[in-house]
């Protein structure tokens, strides 16, 4: 019961509330369709940012190459909605009929092996975690089991991320190439283009957002949380007290790509198509600032970073056409130099002050900080090898 | 979930869970009949008023595209100045509003989205790579609204919300080919682009006409966009010594192909091979160089340097308003004729309903047009002339062939219907 106490303490209840009521109540109600499938849009992005908070700003493992995972997510969902769109009596008109028309143009007469299994629903849902999850233990277990980190992962993730695209782009046959999946109609009869369609895909996708941030945050809250910051300050000293450091590193580059991969296919379904041009370095590295402007320490700040770059991206580009990117740049820049610590930094040192001002009287007890950064001191050796074996038995192989 | 005493026991946060999922039911009402009122207020439902119509241009003025897309944004606002000046469609002034694709595909589909049901546009000019034009189809045939494509492209489309003021690839191909065989006696083929799908059904296309004429296609390679190394691909070449290099490299690839291919040794102007592209406007060649092209040939439907009347007033028009040293390539003539065809089937319809400008565009024709005389067909694509243009080291072509008749759009060609 602590635990749980712990996990979803009131006070921090009460900002994952706000942030609930502004998305499911405040944005549908003060939007119209038009924008509200664009925030539901640019919330796919939150999962890859929170994700991101997760890896980067409690595990230290910065990778610029999480529109590989959002990709992969994105690609499986649309790989079930282009083959039902494919249908014989849609395709007509090609040389081959029931199979995509990107395949037909590139003379394929067959439809390949891997898309058979994507006719079903269920194995598409579960290719949307899977594909990624393995995707991401494997290039978990190259790296983290040869002690790769730092700069040099992050330069590898980005070359897979280049490697991926090409991938893509090469075997335009097999995956549409440039154009990506495009012209995605139905998810079992079920027009996901009607405005009807695009709220309820909106709620879902807020809804799953918000189950996503409740296990960000129980992952920060338990042992390994702690242990994973342990990890990004003193890496060597959790190794010495008998931690399996890569099999933590692992687990939650896991978590962070199957995140991403949520969030790409409830882009596909809520967009209507896929393309390489998520895959690539360029959306990587732009999802990383998502999670700087938010402040890379906060599963909250991820969701409020990724709007608000989003929306302004959005209205610099209707306003000034062929000037917003030197203001979206101008934009970056400021933030990252006058708060580092993005929104939530910013949250931290202006307004908690005035608030906890407000509510002393009223609370005596000074809330726990939405962005704690534990530092390794703060973490009891004597208490945590007591626990090793249950804390490290439950993510890895017990401790060496 | 044995304690009763926590604030979020077990019935209440069900509770809670529950009134939090009928939130969203009751949103969906409420702004369903909100909307549901909206639209019957404005009978064709799009942005007319009684002196203005609006209208979308929808390009890629940031990106790796900006370059090629910047010469269609020009070419639209120009024509829909002229039109304004001339006193406008149905009595009324043509505003835009200008949207940047920035040469990313997902950003043409969220921008077209809000130029048809934000700014319920008339009607949208727009795209170019036929990546954002992908993109961008179904959301223009779910909301129906009007999108004039400039672009040469690929064909096997054929949307009823769209008008294709391009060739498509037959159009262009068959043309050039029949050519070079008959005034050059070219015997082999060797068939080079970028890889994706206008290049790949370009060179099918160009591979079943050569083979039907009974010659040979020596090689067949494509490369990624962007690819800068072509000596590989040039080595081969000057092994297999096809008569025609038939070249659909798109973008700055372009720059590095041509630059290498001279680098090489290979005289385009000695023809031996000759270089036939059909990716190479005047655009390009001012990124490429004219003495590193010099010599090559280009099968398209428009050339700066057409001598009608038509062409030079718009050449003209075109540098007073954008500047004396500008070069106007195929795409931007394609661009400059979709106000004018929409203007020309609005008229003819007597209506800005798209429905009723789809049913006016087909036989639309345009005596004004640059590049001479156009006519829209049944599906959609213009009838248009093809010209075989000689690159000069001044950066402009030199037309030396220009077909007899308007030739007709085939964007189904054989074996796709």
């Amino acid at each position: 019961m602590t635990k749980i106490k712990d996990f979803i303490g009131r006070y921090q209840l009460s900002h994952l509330l706000i942030l609930a009521a502004l998305l499911l109540v405040v944005m549908p109600l003060a939007m119209d369709i038009f924008r509200l499938n664009l925030v539901g849009k640019y919330l796919t992005y939150a999962f890859v940012a929170l994700g991101l908070v997760l890896c980067w700003g409690y595990g230290g493992i910065l990778s610029l190459g999480q529109g590989v995972f959002f990709g992969l997510g994105g690609y499986c969902m649309a790989m079930f909605l282009k083959l039902e769109a494919s249908s014989p009596e849609h395709t007509a008109i090609q040389s081959t009929p029931g199979i995509p028309d990107f395949m037909d143009w590139n003379q394929l007469t067959a439809l390949p092996w891997f898309w058979e299994p994507f006719h079903s629903f269920g194995f598409t849902l579960l290719a949307v975690v899977i594909v990624p999850a393995l995707f991401a233990f494997i290039i978990g277990v190259a790296m983290f089991k040869r002690r790769v980190s730092g700069v040099y992962f992050a330069i590898i993730t980005q070359a897979i991320a280049a490697i991926l695209t090409i991938l893509i782009i090469g075997q335009q046959g097999y995956t549409g190439g440039v154009n990506g999946i495009t012209d995605l109609r139905t998810l079992h009869g079920w027009d996901i283009r009607t405005d009807s369609a695009k709220y309820i895909l909106y709620f879902i996708n807020a809804f799953l957002l918000i189950g996503c941030l409740f296990a960000a945050r129980y992952i920060i809250k338990s042992k390994l949380g702690r242990l994973l910051v342990a990890m990004r300050e003193r890496e060597d000293r959790v190794r010495f007290s008998g931690y399996d450091v890569s099999s933590f590193k692992i687990f939650i580059y896991c978590i962070a790509a199957v995140f991403s991969a949520i969030g790409g296919a409830m882009f596909t379904l809520q967009v209507g198509f896929m393309s390489p041009s998520f895959v690539g370095i360029v959306p990587s590295i732009e999802m990383v600032i998502f999670c700087a402007v938010g402040g890379r320490l906060s599963i909250l700040g991820a969701v409020y970073g990724t709007l608000l770059v989003n929306w302004a991206k959005t209205s610099f580009s209707e306003s000034f056409p062929e000037l917003w990117l030197f203001a979206m740049g101008a934009l970056f820049i400021g933030v990252v130099m006058a708060f580092p610590n993005g929104l939530a930094g910013l949250y931290q040192s202006y307004v908690e002050p005035r608030l906890q001002r407000f509510k002393k009287t009223a609370e005596p007890l000074a809330p726990e900080s939405e962005t704690e950064v534990l530092t390794p001191e703060e973490i009891k050796p004597k208490q945590h090898a007591k626990d090793t074996e249950s804390a490290a038995g439950e993510y890895s192989h017990a401790g060496n | 979930m044995h304690s009763k005493s926590q604030p979020f026991s077990g019935t209440r946060r069900r509770r809670f869970l529950q009134n939090l999922l009928a939130v969203p039911a009751a949103i969906m009402l409420a702004n369903a009949s909100l909307t549901a009122h909206a639209d019957s207020a404005n009978t064709t439902g799009l942005a007319v008023t009684d002196k203005t119509v609006t209208v979308g241009i929808l390009h890629s003025v940031t990106g790796t595209m900006a370059i090629s897309e910047t010469g269609s944004v020009q070419a639209e606002k120009l024509a829909i100045e002229q039109i304004n000046a001339m006193g406008g469609v149905l009595g009324r002034k043509i505003e835009y509003i200008q949207e940047d694709g920035a040469s990313d595909w997902p950003t043409f589909a969220e921008k077209s989205k809000k130029l048809l049901i934000k700014d319920k546009t008339a009607a949208v000019f727009g795209c170019w790579t036929s990546a954002s034009r992908k993109a961008v189809l179904p959301i223009f045939e779910q909301y129906n609204g009007m999108l004039y494509y400039p672009t040469f492209y690929e064909g096997l489309e054929q949307s009823p919300n769209v008008i294709y003021t391009g060739q498509e690839a037959t159009q262009q191909i068959l043309a050039g080919i029949d050519w070079v065989v008959k005034e050059k006696g070219a015997k082999s083929f060797f068939l080079l682009g970028s890889d994706y799908i206008w290049p790949r059904t370009s060179n099918k296309i160009a591979r079943k006409h050569i083979e039907k004429l009974g010659l040979k296609v020596s090689g067949e390679e494509y490369y990624p966009l962007g690819h800068t190394q072509f000596n590989s691909v040039i080595n081969k070449i000057k092994l297999k010594k096809p008569d025609v290099i038939f070249a659909s490299v798109v973008g700055g690839s372009n720059v590095a192909f041509y630059k290498q291919l001279k680098a090489a040794g290979i005289d385009m102007t000695k023809e031996k091979p000759l270089v036939l592209t059909i990716s190479v406007t005047e655009d390009e060649i001012l990124g490429i160089g004219g003495e590193n092209i010099e010599g090559a040939y280009a099968s398209m439907k428009y050339f700066q340097s057409l001598t009608n009347d038509n062409n030079k007033n718009f050449v003209k028009a075109f540098k007073e308003r954008w500047g004396k040293d500008i070069v106007i390539g195929d795409v931007t003539q394609a661009a400059y004729l979709g106000p004018w065809l929409w203007k020309a089937a609005v008229e003819k319809a007597g209506s800005f309903d798209i429905d009723k400008v789809r049913a006016a565009s087909p036989g639309i024709e345009l005596k004004t047009a640059p590049e001479g005389y156009v006519r829209v067909h049944e599906n959609h694509h213009l009838w248009s002339k093809t010209r075989i243009g000689n690159a000069q080291a001044d950066g402009q072509y030199k037309i030396v062939y220009e077909t007899k008749d308007l030739i007709e759009p085939d964007p189904f060609p054989a074996g796709y219907k």
